[in-house]
């Protein structure tokens, strides 16, 4: 009898994306610690990690740390496939789609900070179509809008600023 | 890292995403909060504090007649109005946060917030 041997390759772009998803799903953990005021309105730290494998590797390498950043979060603090789940993953999907198309700008005139706030709209304006049409769908959304938007403003723009620092830094060019 | 500093990682487009998006939310501010109630007053006092999800029409009486308020499809206005210039009339349908005073007739209707209504929650 031969014991067939199913013997993966993992390249070092595995690796990276794997190390970069650990470190994402850390702050997705650290966060979750955080008591919040409103259930979705967190800083969204992760995405940090999201936004620089985004301009060091591209989009593709940032669809996969985010996706995989959801998932493992989602297993890790018991989420998964609940509707925080479908949530989380709604607004990754929204946030990774405008990000595809604005990682296009020219790079002269908007920056992370710009991307990052987009993103965070992207986010928000998913999970809360998400809320409105399968969750509580007749429940009016209006009176809260501006919370979450401007919740959404103010973690972008931070987010956004660290990136930008850090990507200046050039603390983040190490690991390629 | 200074304040200075921090400004000089935004990009203009960034200045310009930034401002757009807080319009945005600036223009969603009022919104929500109020437009939950229509109140109806008669000489100053109210004659009726309502939801506006209920279709009615509500005749106020007035010193000169009946000014008839209409509630339809979460929207409210004044139908009609025995005064001479039709003011409020012509107001058409109220907006959150909007007035109607029929001034000769002594009636008013506001679409606005009132207080806490577990009932109509």
């Amino acid at each position: 009898m031969t014991h067939s041997i199913i013997k993966l390759e993992i390249s070092a772009e595995d690796r990276r994306i794997a190390g970069l998803a650990a470190a994402a799903v850390g702050l997705t953990l650290a966060e979750a610690a955080i008591p919040l005021p409103l259930p979705g309105v967190k800083p969204g730290l992760a995405n940090i990690v999201t936004l620089i494998v985004l301009y060091q590797f591209g989009w593709r390498a940032a669809v996969w740390v985010s996706l995989l950043r959801i998932v493992a979060g989602a297993l890790a603090l018991g989420t998964f496939l609940t509707p925080t789940f479908v949530m989380s993953l709604s607004g990754g999907l929204a946030s990774l789609s405008i990000l595809g198309l604005a990682v296009h700008l020219p790079r002269r005139w908007f920056g992370p900070v710009g991307l990052s706030v987009l993103a965070a709209f992207a986010h928000i304006g998913a999970q809360l179509g998400v809320v409105g049409v399968w969750l509580m769908p007749g429940v009016n959304l209006l009176p809260l809008l501006s919370v979450f938007l401007g919740a959404a403003w103010i973690s972008g723009l931070v987010n956004g600023l660290v990136v930008a620092g850090l990507l200046r830094s050039g603390v983040t060019g190490a690991q390629s | 890292m200074k304040v200075a500093d921090a400004l000089g990682l935004l990009r203009p487009g960034d200045w310009l995403v930034l401002a757009g998006l807080a319009a945005v939310i600036a223009a969603l501010w009022g919104h929500g909060s109020t437009g939950d109630r229509v109140v109806i007053k008669q000489e100053g006092k109210v004659f009726l504090d309502t939801t506006p999800r209920l279709d009615r029409e509500v005749s106020v009486p007035g010193p000169l007649g009946m000014t008839v308020v209409e509630i339809k499809g979460g929207r409210v206005r004044i139908k009609s109005d025995p005064g001479p210039r039709q003011i409020c009339v012509k107001q058409g349908w109220l907006g959150p946060g909007q007035v109607a005073i029929c001034l000769p007739n002594r009636v008013s209707v506001e679409r606005g917030a009132s207080v806490y209504d577990s009932l109509n929650y």
